[in-house]
């Protein structure tokens, strides 16, 4: 089997994190660096912030196979840039009410805040992530673009 | 697109082989679409490592490179330097996070590998579409204004000067000296606070590269780091610089009396006047206010004939200057909560309820009093005082939640002073806790406790009650746990340090972040406390938040060396990681501008144009933009999707 494709028989959800430079991808780091183990289901991109996350970035994430994003940045008031992860929130929960309509799930989105020194929040942000979206079942509702 | 990419794959020993396939993830990178070479190497950070990927550059004619390797924050340089130096643009290198992100956090299953392989993809992708970017070049403009011209001001400025550059040093009141120039001995040396400061004072006034800008402020200030134009303010003297030779015959000619600032009302001054003896620049100044000259008409020439360098000239009018300036320093001082704010003390009801800084008029031999301590009702020597310490600070009901840092010193200091005038006098001090935790400092609380007549009450004042002529202090001693009442002669609030008044505006103008309680906000509370949240706008003194002298002096010198080190360059390098505008998209919606967290963005006939030295390229913009006419070079939206894509599958 090639690397890159999914298996088809036993479902492992697939999702995608958007992390500010900063604080969150610090974080993922630090559980790295702590030697914490999480599941192997999660993909990060990193960004400078949180306030760079286009709403279209998770749709087209779950458009290309994604079953589950994560946006995570500093915690409120600790932005690199001042205030990046309010402009991230505002627009995140805007999404959120839009999700419904395109037919996902709510909770297959993230908005998340971890800081540089939560190696183990960071983990822990992913496995509930990963538990809660393979309880979710794949992402079905779009049809797949060839590809 | 650049299609000859080149994989460079780290085992880093064997923290990633551990529980990633190395070989099966070269030959998976083989295999992708713009992959030219893929290699794995034992350690890729070792000079052995990167000699490999140089080579491989060369050999292969490599355009782009992707390390998967260890996290980008640990070796984005080491690697951007090596393939520079083998003629690939450092913009067009990425690196996978292999080992922070997978080897170590995940098991040595095929699903880590698998996870390695995705992330090696999106490098590749990313990797891809890159553009060669270099760094942008800006001119720096090696010169400072100083807002502020007390300790702090004058120390920047002066350190700033004697390293060679040129200081404009703007001061709002007519007189350099400030709060320091206002007290009369300081803690713990009782050194007295004029003869410390007014060499510092003649020095900067005399630095053949400071400019001394007095009753003058900044209304404006343009531009960014190593080139802001900033716009001075100058409010007429009405006495003509260069001609007064500070005699003082105007004064005496002078009908108008009106209370002195300087000496908080303590004591009086003429129209025409010189607020303290070693005044700098020592230079009479007319306040219009109070003159009888209102209006063009003048009815009252007395100073002026009185003048014999004919310096008065009733016609002076505003003026206004630009200066360029590279960096600029704001040393704009503090206040303290007036005595209005105690309505349970009553100073309006009884003018023996003074505040520390009056008390240090009384104090000073210059002041009102000549240095005898005589209360302002009926100018007697009091006989006894009461010190309320913590007046409004720590109490974040009535007044101020913090520390003001400075009055448990001060209020001893005043006590010894009060005693050694008046040795019979008795002192209470009314404290919450003492807090002296400067070098020498507790030695001198504890000496002052020693003192026979000087006691130190824990507890809180709840009310003053005028009383014949006395005043009745009513407290709680909270060690003894009874209540306290004193009679006393006068009454000295330790009132808290506020902002100084006028900072909200200027921390507009200069686009500078307050915090809370109005103090300005420096970018890191520990690792960056002289610089502002705005780039080459540094912070100085008790502006940033309450400090003694001995701190101000050390924040300014702190604020100074910033100064100096920015100009140690011939010229700004920037990250070239910013936002670019597509012209040809932008629609001049004005979206970009209101999210732009550093007002990098203005609209120039209809187009946004970006200033290359304030943007920081953190993007918000682009996801406001609903022409994607712009975003941040190196996080554009083509380079993300194709990561997205390469992740999701
Ligand atoms: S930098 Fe972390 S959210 Fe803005």
């Amino acid at each position: 089997m090639l690397i890159g494709d999914r298996k088809q028989q036993s479902y492992e959800p697939r999702i995608v994190a958007f992390l500010c430079n900063w604080c969150a991808y610090a974080g993922a780091d630090l559980a790295g660096t702590q030697r914490l183990s999480y599941p192997p289901n999660v993909r990060v991109i990193r960004l400078m912030c949180s306030g760079r996350v286009d709403p279209g970035f998770i749709i087209e994430a779950f458009l290309e196979g994604a079953d589950g994003v994560i946006v995570a940045g500093c915690h409120p008031g600790e932005c690199h840039y001042e205030h990046g992860n309010r402009l991230a929130e505002r627009r995140m929960t805007t999404l959120q009410h839009l999700l419904g309509f395109i037919g996902i799930e709510q909770a297959r989105v993230r908005l998340a805040w971890v800081s540089a020194a939560e190696g183990r929040k960071f983990a822990q942000l992913i496995e509930t992530t990963v538990e809660e979206v393979r309880a979710l079942g794949p992402f079905q509702q779009f049809p797949r673009r060839a590809p | 697109m650049n299609n000859r990419v080149g994989v460079f794959i780290c085992h880093c020993g064997k923290n990633i082989a551990r529980t990633v396939d190395v070989e099966a993830l070269r030959k998976e990178a083989a295999g992708l679409p713009g992959v030219e070479w893929a290699e794995d190497d034992m350690y890729l950070c070792s000079d052995p490592g990167q000699q490999l990927i140089r080579e491989r550059i060369a050999e292969q004619n490599l355009d782009a490179v992707v390390v998967a390797a260890c996290s980008p924050t640990l070796h984005t340089t080491t690697f951007r330097r090596a393939v520079e130096s083998a003629g690939v643009n450092p913009f067009r290198l990425e690196i996978a996070n292999i080992r922070e992100q997978c080897s170590w956090v995940h098991p040595g299953t095929a699903e880590t590998t698998h996870k390695a392989a995705a992330l090696v993809r999106s490098g590749v992708e990313k990797a891809r579409r890159t553009q060669p970017l270099e760094p942008i070049h800006v001119g720096l403009q090696r010169a400072v204004v100083v807002i502020g011209g007390g300790v702090a001001g004058i120390q920047a400025a002066l350190d700033i000067a004697e390293a060679g550059y040129p200081v404009h040093l703007v001061e709002q009141g007519p007189n350099l000296g400030g709060r320091m120039a206002q007290l009369s001995e300081t803690f713990p040396t009782l050194d007295c606070s004029s003869c410390i400061l007014t060499p510092k004072m003649v020095e900067v006034s005399h630095h053949p590269l400071v400019t001394i800008h007095t009753l003058a402020e900044v209304t404006d200030v343009e531009g960014s780091i190593g080139n802001f134009q900033v716009r001075i303010r100058q409010q007429p003297r009405y006495v003509i610089a260069e001609g007064c030779t500070g005699c003082g015959d105007c004064v005496p000619a002078c009908p108008q009396v009106v209370p002195g600032e300087f000496d908080r009302g303590l004591g009086a001054r003429k129209a025409i006047y010189i607020p303290f003896p070693q005044a700098v620049p020592f230079t009479y100044t007319l306040d219009r206010e109070h003159c009888l000259n209102q209006g063009p008409l003048i009815i009252c020439d007395r100073c002026a004939q009185a003048c014999e360098p004919r310096a008065i000239d009733f016609d002076q009018q505003p003026s206004e200057e630009l200066v360029e300036a590279g960096a600029i320093v704001l040393a704009t001082g503090c206040d303290t909560l007036p005595l209005s704010h105690f309505r349970e003390y009553g100073h309006d009801r009884h003018p023996d309820v003074i505040d520390g800084l009056m008390f240090e008029r009384l104090l000073s031999a210059s002041g009102p009093t000549h240095g005898e301590i005589r209360r302002p009702s009926d100018h007697r020597v009091p006989k006894s005082i009461a010190f309320v310490q913590c007046a409004g600070s720590r109490d974040p009901e009535r007044g101020k939640a913090y520390c003001s840092q400075i009055c448990c010193m001060y209020t001893a200091k005043h006590a010894l002073l009060y005693h050694h005038a008046v040795p019979d006098g008795k002192v209470y001090i009314f404290y919450i806790d003492i807090r002296a935790g400067g070098k020498g400092y507790e030695e001198f609380v504890e000496r002052v406790r020693a003192e026979d007549g000087i006691n130190y009450i824990r507890g809180k004042v709840a009310k003053l009650i005028p009383k014949d002529g006395k005043l009745e202090v009513w407290g709680v001693d909270t060690l003894l746990g009874e209540q306290v009442k004193v009679e006393v002669d006068l009454v000295v609030l330790a009132t808290a340090l506020v902002p100084s008044q006028g900072i909200q505006e200027l921390a507009r103008v200069a686009r500078v972040a307050i915090d809370g309680d109005g103090f300005l906000s420096e970018a890191h509370p520990k690792l960056r406390p002289v610089e502002s949240q705005t780039r080459g706008i540094y912070l100085a003194g008790t502006a940033q938040g309450p400090r003694d002298i001995s701190a101000t002096v050390a924040h300014a010198a702190g604020a100074a060396s910033k100064v100096l080190g920015l100009f140690s360059h011939d010229e700004l390098v920037e990250e070239p990681t910013i936002a670019r505008v597509n012209e040809a998209l932008c629609r001049g919606c004005s979206f970009c501008v209101s999210v732009c967290p550093y007002d990098a963005i203005s609209l120039h006939e209809g187009t946004a144009h970006v200033n290359e030295t304030l943007c920081r390229g953190c993007g918000a913009c682009t996801p406001a933009c609903f022409a994607a006419a712009l975003g941040p070079r190196g996080f554009e939206d083509d380079q993300i999707l194709a990561q997205i894509r390469a992740l999701a599958c």
